[in-house]
């Protein structure tokens, strides 16, 4: 079972309960790697064409016969050949980290990748994936015509790598994390642009001026104590930005 | 709720790298057939993973560990949900039974997309033997707007020497034209068929015109050696291009169906896919023949020579295509 959430993710329902969802790539992204893939197969063409004009230097008519085949098979063939090799990934969506997948969460199929290529001849018009790119915005899963006879959509693959935390919290002594019932309900009330901005904080501390800091780590550590309002010393005598950094600590240090 | 979630993780981060592991595994060997006791572990692994998604879900600020444990469930359902089969392509195979069965399964949208040929056709015929002036309208290629008797003339003179010179060169470039424009018309099924159908009937009406202009001249003869031999392989592989379009134009129009566009869509997937590799392969084949026989005429080559090979080769494609019976559909 499949539904949209919030447009950008694809959320996919298993047959025993768990929900899952996956990132759709944005049309900005699917166009940067769209250009990508066609330096890639000029970047490939522009070598094998040198060994063409030694061939026709030889025999004109059987270097040309090579030049327009070996042009066809490597512009139509590149994208279906990497999607299947790589499953669903060109050079391209490598580099942009994004992938190819089944819209119901299935293993890719070669039709599928086959068709959503074949697709390509109506996406692209009348110039610059006009058409791709005007589906991709009006449908409810990002999805060019190509994916919508194909049923693929393009997620992002790429993972944000976790903060280096110890740069930012100094390895002193936390006396939150002793607290884990506190703790546990620190992250359950914390929603994930409340716990950027604290770390974004503290990471950028130097650039700001005294009373900026003050004014701001005030504020967010304010805001957590309201969502998880600590008990005891180990909260009470904190200044506001150890408190920040200790909350921090609680928030990610886990993973 | 989680209470400990250090101590969480730190438990089930074997299994999750053990899930990882099998998936890579998985991912590289697709063929790989998995024992009973592979298959239980995995589907343990996947449980476990998923169970630990269901945990860290109401913990908001876990963004990235969500998504990594969103990754891991999601690669594995696709592994573990997968009902379409995905058997080992084997070219004779394809070749010899699925791409006949296919024809045969879905011969309706071929009849459909030859009716669409046939009534262009008939319209560019008519067209032209009510007004001769529309000749150049009708005819959009330079070569046909001199009148047929002159070019027999000239061929004959020339004896084929305009072409020999650059007949590899003509060839590629008949063979990968004619595959963009024929998948072309297998894409336009998109538009419902629509688009399709009006690309079928304007070839129809282009071959209509022509084969009208030749007869009416006396060159029918002339005509029946130029295009039997690539055409008898060519009209044919457009046509298939036509039938794939009108069939995933009825997939998505879904007349007379309870299931879902998406439904009806992903279930002709690998009928369009081989119908799309029929059309490559047998417009390979006539772009070598157009290239290396066709455009020689008398009397380098006798036109019987011609016609018998060209019908000949009808004659064969129509019985490789239309010789096996379809297995029943489940």
């Amino acid at each position: 079972m499949t539904r949209l959430v919030a447009e950008s993710r694809l959320s996919i329902r298993t047959p025993e309960g768990v929900e899952f969802s996956l990132p759709l790539a944005g049309t900005g992204s699917r166009m940067s790697a769209a250009v990508l893939d066609i330096m890639v197969v000029s970047a490939v063409w522009s070598v094998i064409g040198r060994l063409v004009t030694l061939i026709e230097a030889v025999n004109k008519d059987i270097g040309g016969a090579i030049e327009i085949l070996g042009y066809f098979v490597l512009s139509v063939g590149y994208p279906i050949a990497t999607e299947w090799y790589w499953r669903g990934q060109t050079v391209g969506k490598r580099v942009l980290g994004l992938r190819v997948a089944d819209a119901r969460g299935g293993r890719l199929q070669p039709s599928q990748v086959i068709l959503r290529n074949i697709l390509r001849a109506v996406d692209i018009l009348p110039a610059l994936y006009l058409v791709g790119g005007i589906s991709s915005l009006l449908t409810a899963h990002r999805q060019r015509l190509g994916d919508l006879v194909a049923g693929t959509i393009v997620t992002q693959t790429r993972q944000p790598e976790p903060p280096e935390l110890d740069q930012i919290l100094g390895g002193r002594f936390n006396s939150l994390s002793g607290n884990l019932r506190w703790a546990a309900r620190l992250r359950q009330e914390t929603p994930p642009a409340l716990a950027n901005a604290a770390i974004e904080a503290l990471m950028r501390r130097e650039a700001l001026s005294p009373e900026a800091r003050l004014d701001v780590f005030g504020s967010l550590a304010e805001e957590f104590r309201q969502r998880a309002p600590f008990p005891g010393e180990g909260a009470d005598h904190l200044s506001d930005e150890q408190y920040l950094r200790n909350v921090v600590e609680v928030l990610f240090r886990s993973r | 709720m989680i209470v400990d979630l250090q101590r969480f993780v730190t438990a089930e981060r074997p299994h999750w790298t053990r899930l990882e592991e099998r998936l890579l595994f998985l991912e590289r060997n697709p063929d790989r057939t998995l024992s009973i006791g592979e298959i239980e572990e995995f589907y343990m692994l996947y449980e476990r993973a998923g169970a630990a998604l269901v945990k860290i879900q109401p913990l908001q600020a876990e963004g990235d560990l969500r998504r990594y444990l969103e990754s891991l469930v999601g690669r594995a359902y696709a592994e573990i949900h997968e009902t379409r089969q995905t058997a080992r392509f084997r070219f004779r195979h394809w070749v010899w039974h699925t791409i006949p069965e296919t024809f045969r399964r879905r011969i309706l949208y071929f009849k459909l997309s030859l009716i669409a040929t046939l009534v262009g056709a008939a319209f560019g015929a008519g067209a032209l033997a009510l007004s001769y002036e529309s000749k150049d309208v009708l005819m959009p290629f330079s070569h046909l707007h001199q009148k047929p008797g002159q070019r027999v003339a000239t061929e004959m003179e020339e004896r084929g020497k305009g072409i020999s010179a650059a007949r590899g060169r003509f060839s590629a470039h008949l063979m990968t034209h004619n595959i963009r424009v024929t998948l072309f018309v297998l894409a336009l099924g998109v538009t419902f068929g629509l688009l399709s159908i009006v690309v079928l009937f304007y070839n129809g009406t282009i071959l209509g015109a022509v084969c009208y202009d030749y007869i009416t001249d006396g060159q029918g003869v002339f005509l029946a050696g130029w295009l039997l031999p690539h055409g008898s392989v060519e009209i044919p592989a457009i046509l298939i291009g036509g039938q794939g379009a009108l069939l995933l134009g009825h997939a998505l129009i879904g007349w007379n169906t309870r299931e879902s566009r998406a439904d009806r869509v992903r279930s002709i997937l690998p009928d369009l896919t081989t119908l799309a590799g029929a059309i490559g392969l047998l417009l390979v084949w006539a772009g070598i023949i157009e290239s290396f026989f066709s455009q020689y005429h008398e009397p380098v080559i006798p036109y019987a020579v011609k016609i018998g090979f060209g019908s000949a080769q009808l004659v064969l494609l129509f019985v490789y295509l239309l010789r096996v019976k379809p297995r029943e559909r489940m």
